[in-house]
């Protein structure tokens, strides 16, 4: 493995008196997917929550080296790190544009100039040409897919060093899946590395260099994505028949 | 009544209304961006128009120890909180303390140079504007996510407090600022004071800015955008105390802007504030704490209900302008579908 951009190691995180999220340990290496797995309620999101500072937790997180635990959401957006979350979290009354333009918000005030984003908006536009179409449609009122895309577009937004997304497929129609996974891979491709949560199983392992089986909590099983896809426990119980 | 007195009470009721509008919209903004329901905003009014009338009669206004006690105090709690990291520990206090100590130097400037009216106007809003930070950094920002009752009991909290201050710093005598102008128009028979045309053109100026500020900048959209969205606002990097310190600090500005129009139509004391933002508060109740534009109207109308009422039943009239709020909220709780807490 090279040398990794995140690393969490002994992660739990609780919600009053029950821990959702128990002695995890995992790393993301520079310009590699790596990507979690597990059903429903495993603790997923909960794990994401607390590598982003949304919720609090114990245990270690090195982020391109520094240990930012204890770092505020800003602070890690500032530092490169971005999460696309379950919720999309859009700004359902503001324009496509404007959500996007918000996108860019930390790197404005850290004095970044317009043109730098506007050339960023270029390359999201690329990626999702169906939101250069909708700049002036209010995000409340795109499809399911399409807020996918703003939602991935926005986090683009902070030109990141390391994108976290939490259940992109989430409701999603199966080709729009396969289009939004396509497009990440096309950005690990550029030098991004990412942290995938999913159910979809297998349409993660199969775009992800690395992955883990998240249980109740507590990890069971890692390894090579391609070595899990063929992984006889993995195939019983997140695969199924084909 | 005949259309002369019409038109007076009027003109009087829009005067007043265009104040009230203009503290309405700082309330509506300050409640959606941090869910405070910001009863201190009339004690910006009163500190404004105090300052001014102390530069008028030469006399040092207690503003320079007012924002020289909330540095220091907000420096304080910034060494308490931050002095294990020294650098957010500085950052905090160059957006808090420091603008409240420099503008505390302006008004000593201003005041013992006796500079010219339009300057002592200038240094009058920024001294106001400066609190803004303070009282939010103080105040609100170490209890930012409790709940609305929470964050209303400060609230009152800090307008007995900022009150209290003012007695210290101010005293209680009663001031009325100089009007801007003492021309006066004649319309048929009616004759319009060139103060109330100041008040609807500088009313209309500021709604026009806010307008352009929440819908061209960067810093307005990130207020809207906390406003929306909490969480979606913290993933693009927003701040909440960032976006609440902004918020607070537009509504003193507000309130340095509307404290300057009021001073010479209404004798100001220190404790003046709570009536004139309570008459804002019920305008935008009337708007539910959410829409600008019904909050704007609602204070004009405020306005002109306590004109006609002083005419009518000058003893009743504040009793008339808040039994409003009853029709108001039954209106409202019939009106308004719940929307679920995020
Ligand atoms: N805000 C919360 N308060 C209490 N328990 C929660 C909260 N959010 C999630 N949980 C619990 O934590 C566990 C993990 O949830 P989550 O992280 O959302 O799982 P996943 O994303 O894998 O579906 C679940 O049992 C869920 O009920
Ligand atoms: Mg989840």
């Amino acid at each position: 493995m090279s040398e990794a951009l995140l690393e969490v190691s002994d992660l739990h995180v609780a919600y009053g008196q029950v821990e959702a999220v128990r002695r995890v340990s995992l790393s993301v290496p520079t310009g590699k997917i790596a990507t979690v797995i597990g059903p429903n309620g495993a603790g997923k999101t909960t794990l994401l929550g607390a590598i982003m500072g949304l919720l609090p937790s114990h245990g270690t997180i090195r982020f391109a080296g520094e240990r930012v635990e204890g770092y505020d959401t800003e602070a890690l957006v500032r530092l490169g790190m971005t999460l696309v979350p379950e919720k999309r979290e859009l700004f359902h009354e503001m324009t496509v544009l404007e959500n996007l333009e918000l996108g860019g918000f930390s790197r404005r005030r850290s004095g970044e100039s317009r043109a730098a984003l506007l050339n960023t908006l270029d390359e999201v536009f690329a990626l999702f040409p169906r939101l250069k179409e909708r700049q002036p449609q209010l995000a409340g009122t795109l499809s399911g897919g399409e807020r996918q895309m703003l939602a991935v577009g926005r986090a683009l937004m902070a030109k990141p060093k390391l994108l976290l997304l939490d259940e992109p497929s989430l409701g999603l129609a199966p080709l729009i899946t396969r289009d939004i996974l396509a497009t990440i891979a096309k950005l690990r491709d550029t030098g991004l590395s990412v942290l995938l949560i999913e159910q979809n199983a297998r349409a993660a392992l199969k775009t992800a260099d690395y992955g883990y089986v998240l249980e109740t909590g507590e990890l069971s099983l890692q390894g090579n994505a391609d070595e899990l896809l063929h992984d006889e426990r993995v195939i019983a119980t997140y695969l199924g028949k084909r | 009544m005949d259309a002369t007195i019409a038109a007076l009470l009027t003109q009087d009721g829009l005067t007043n209304g265009s104040i009230y509008c203009l503290l309405a919209l700082a309330l509506v903004l300050v409640f959606a961006v941090t869910r405070v329901i910001f009863v201190p905003q009339g004690e910006f009014v009163v500190f404004s128009a105090l300052t001014l009338a102390a530069f008028e009669q030469n006399k040092l206004p207690g503003t320079v120890w007012l924002l020289i006690a909330l540095a220091a105090v907000a420096a304080f709690a910034d060494v308490l909180s931050l002095w294990r990291e020294p650098k957010r520990m500085l950052r905090s206090m160059a957006g808090t303390s420091l603008p409240a100590a420099l503008a505390a130097l302006l008004v000593w400037g201003v005041a013992s140079a006796q500079m010219s009216f339009a300057i002592q106007v200038l240094a009058t809003i920024a001294a106001v504007t400066a609190m803004g930070p303070a009282v939010y950094r103080l105040a609100f920002q170490p209890i930012a996510s409790a709940t609305v009752l929470t964050l209303l009991i400060v609230s009152v909290a800090v307008h007995f407090v900022l009150t209290g201050l003012g007695l210290l710093f101010f005293g209680a005598e009663g001031v009325r600022t100089t009007a801007f102008t003492s021309e006066s128009f004649t319309i048929g028979s009616v004759s319009i004071s060139g103060q109330s045309l100041l008040v609807y053109a500088f009313t209309i100026f500021l709604v026009i800015a806010m307008g352009l500020f929440f819908k061209f900048t960067l810093f307005g959209k990130a207020l809207r955008a906390t406003a929306a969205n909490r969480t979606g606002a913290r993933l693009v990097g927003i701040s909440p105390n960032f976006a609440g310190s902004l918020s607070i600090t537009l509504s003193a500005a507000i309130g340095a802007v509307s404290g300057l129009l009021i001073g010479p139509i209404a004798t100001i004391y220190y404790d003046s504030g709570f009536l004139i933002g309570l008459k804002g508060f019920v305008g935008a109740i009337v708007g539910g704490l959410a829409s600008y534009p019904v909050a704007a109207a609602g204070a004009i109308f405020v306005g002109l209900v306590e004109s006609f009422s002083s005419f009518w039943a000058s003893a009743y009239k504040e009793v008339i302008v808040f039994t409003l709020i009853i029709p108001v909220l039954l209106w409202r709780s019939f009106t308004t579908t719940h929307s679920e807490e995020e």
